[in-house]
């Protein structure tokens, strides 16, 4: 569990970019974070595996304060994934890669094989594995990097931006790839301005705007809510825009994705058609 | 003549052991605005950079056919003499703003070019007016938002007068208001100035309105081209191209027997859903 308590932070000097800031994310929960640019966001996953520490207030990782161990200590537990993968890769070949930090962590040649080697499939990265990481397009490039943290196989998964560059069978792959990490129990933080895959993986959504928490709460009700989208800078996903399109229609509330609103639709339709047949009998 | 017109191209990076590139055949008219999508690794970034010689200036391999680009044939040209013709604005501006003010940053590639100060002080003064950030060209780059930065970005692209414009998922670091906004400036451009305008994205959701046309990329080739709602259909879905969701519930809805028609907006989608309700 990640414990965010009364966490304020400002970098030497500046504003408050963080003001008092308060979240419990439990183990196997899926959490998306987001808000305008500048909002804070990626300030407060930096807090999760002490690359920054809070100013007031204090962080706890499995209930130890993230001032009591090191960067490298806690990355053990909180595995970090960087919004731009050049600045964490750097190994010669993709299998390198994946394999540098458990050489780093002292695991057996065998165990790092194998796990390469299941990483590799898992992120659709087989091919690549005697390439050089830079010769891979910039989506292949966040695949990588995404595996060499999960290599180490960490407690909890923060990703900033992860589905940048990523088409949409990736982020599928992505999105199946999340819930089964949530289902052994790992708490797993994305950062996001991807409206439509927040829409599609429904994970609990934490709003931040100018440095405060402005809404919690599960992804179809907080993407419904006019007043939380426009103050974090965010729009509606096409599929609640069209919902609040039609509400002279009633339509159920908090639909944010096609195959809901097709039930929608496809009941009305059917039931004019119905409500017509015996007319056409006549 | 067409802004750009490519015949057979096909590229293999060195080392690599298949083309990223095969046989690509397009031509596009000045003033059209097109999409350029498809799954990832389907060579889009490879033939954006063609276009300004990147590739074969800058990246080693094989490179055939032939690439004429605003009148000009690509092939031995450098990539600064063809900055005045296609200019580039890539995902995130940081990586292209160096400069300690906007106003300097803008005018960086004129300056490079050796244009006379007065005609490069109008110019700079028109594309900022242009991007709408006239007002902060005092500021320095990382003073602004995310949204401003890629508006100095492609104020400093503009600057440079080119008839070709290519943005390589130019909204990816913005939030949606600003990447809203930044699709509205590009698509602006394109329609006073008939810039030619070429946008790589995977997120049809939020541009799909302004494009007359969509060029698709599988494998290297290109596997459909022509306007947004004709090329969203069952091909580009099992391609795993992500269709905007109001068409994608369209098309669950015609399994269902019910609606013919194929929406790329939610305005259009919201007027024949009443439609259909009505009838």
């Amino acid at each position: 569990m990640i414990s965010i308590e009364n966490v304020s932070f400002h970098y030497t000097g500046g504003p408050d970019v963080l003001k008092n800031v308060n979240l419990e994310i439990k183990d196997g929960e899926f959490v998306a974070i987001m808000g305008e640019n500048g909002a804070g966001k990626t300030t407060l996953v930096k807090m999760f595996n002490g690359l920054l520490k809070p100013t007031e207030g204090a962080v706890l990782v499995d209930g130890v304060n993230t001032r009591e161990k090191s960067v490298a200590q806690l990355s053990r537990d909180v595995g970090l994934i960087f919004q731009n993968p050049d600045h964490q890769l750097f190994a010669e070949t993709v299998a390198e890669e994946l394999a540098f930090s458990l050489r780093n962590f002292g695991f057996k040649e065998g165990t790092i094989q194998r796990r390469v080697t299941s990483l590799l499939t898992t992120l659709d990265l087989n091919r690549y594995e005697k390439s050089s990481p830079f010769v891979l397009s910039g989506g292949e490039r966040k695949r990588v990097a995404l595996a060499a943290v999960l290599a180490w196989d960490p407690k909890h998964v923060v990703m900033d931006e992860p589905t940048i560059g990523q088409d949409y069978l990736q982020k599928d792959h992505l999105r199946n790839f999340i819930v089964q990490i949530t289902s052994q129990g790992k708490a797993v933080v994305i950062v996001t301005h991807d409206v439509e895959f927040v829409a599609e993986c429904r994970p609990r959504v934490v709003l931040l705007s100018r440095g405060k928490i402005i809404a919690d709460g599960p992804a179809a009700e907080i993407l419904t809510n006019p007043q939380a989208v426009k103050q974090a800078s965010l729009v509606m996903p096409q599929i609640a825009s069209l919902m609040n399109d039609l509400k002279d229609l009633n339509p159920p509330p908090n639909i944010i994705d096609a195959y809901a609103a097709k039930g929608f639709f496809s009941g009305k339709l059917k039931a004019k058609v119905e409500a017509r047949a015996p007319t056409q009998r006549r | 003549m067409p802004a750009i017109e490519a015949k057979k191209l096909s590229f293999t990076y060195a080392g690599a052991e298949k083309p990223s590139m095969e046989d690509i055949n397009f031509s596009v008219e000045k003033g059209e605005f097109v999409i350029l999508t498809g799954p990832s690794g389907c060579g889009k970034t490879t033939l954006c950079r063609c276009l300004n010689a990147l590739i074969p200036n800058f990246y080693s391999g094989e490179l055939t056919g032939e690439l004429i680009v605003d009148g000009i044939n690509v092939d031995g040209r450098s990539t600064a003499e063809l900055a005045t013709h296609v200019g580039f604005v890539f995902q995130n501006p940081e990586n292209q703003l160096f400069s300690l003010s906007v106003e300097r940053d803008v005018a960086f590639g004129l300056e490079n070019l050796g244009v006379p100060k007065e005609e490069a002080i109008e110019r700079v003064r028109w594309a900022m007016e242009a991007t709408g950030i006239l007002d902060l060209r005092n500021k320095a780059p990382y003073e602004l938002s995310g949204g401003q930065q890629q508006r100095a970005a492609i104020a400093g692209v503009l600057a440079m007068r080119p008839s070709v414009l290519v943005l390589d998922e130019p909204t990816s670091f913005l939030d949606p208001k600003s990447a809203e906004e930044i699709v509205e400036i590009i698509a602006k451009l394109n329609h006073e100035l008939q810039l030619t305008t070429l946008l790589v994205e995977h997120r049809l959701d939020v541009v799909s309105r302004y494009a007359n046309r969509v060029i698709v990329m599988d494998n290297g080739k290109i596997a459909l081209d022509g306007p947004p709602r004709e090329v969203y259909n069952d091909q580009a879905r099992l391609i795993g191209i992500g269709l905007p969701k109001v068409t994608m519930l369209f098309h669950l809805l015609r399994i269902d027997g019910f609606g013919v028609t194929n929406p790329i907006t939610v305005e259009e989608a919201a007027a024949d859903l009443r439609r259909l309700l009505a009838q």
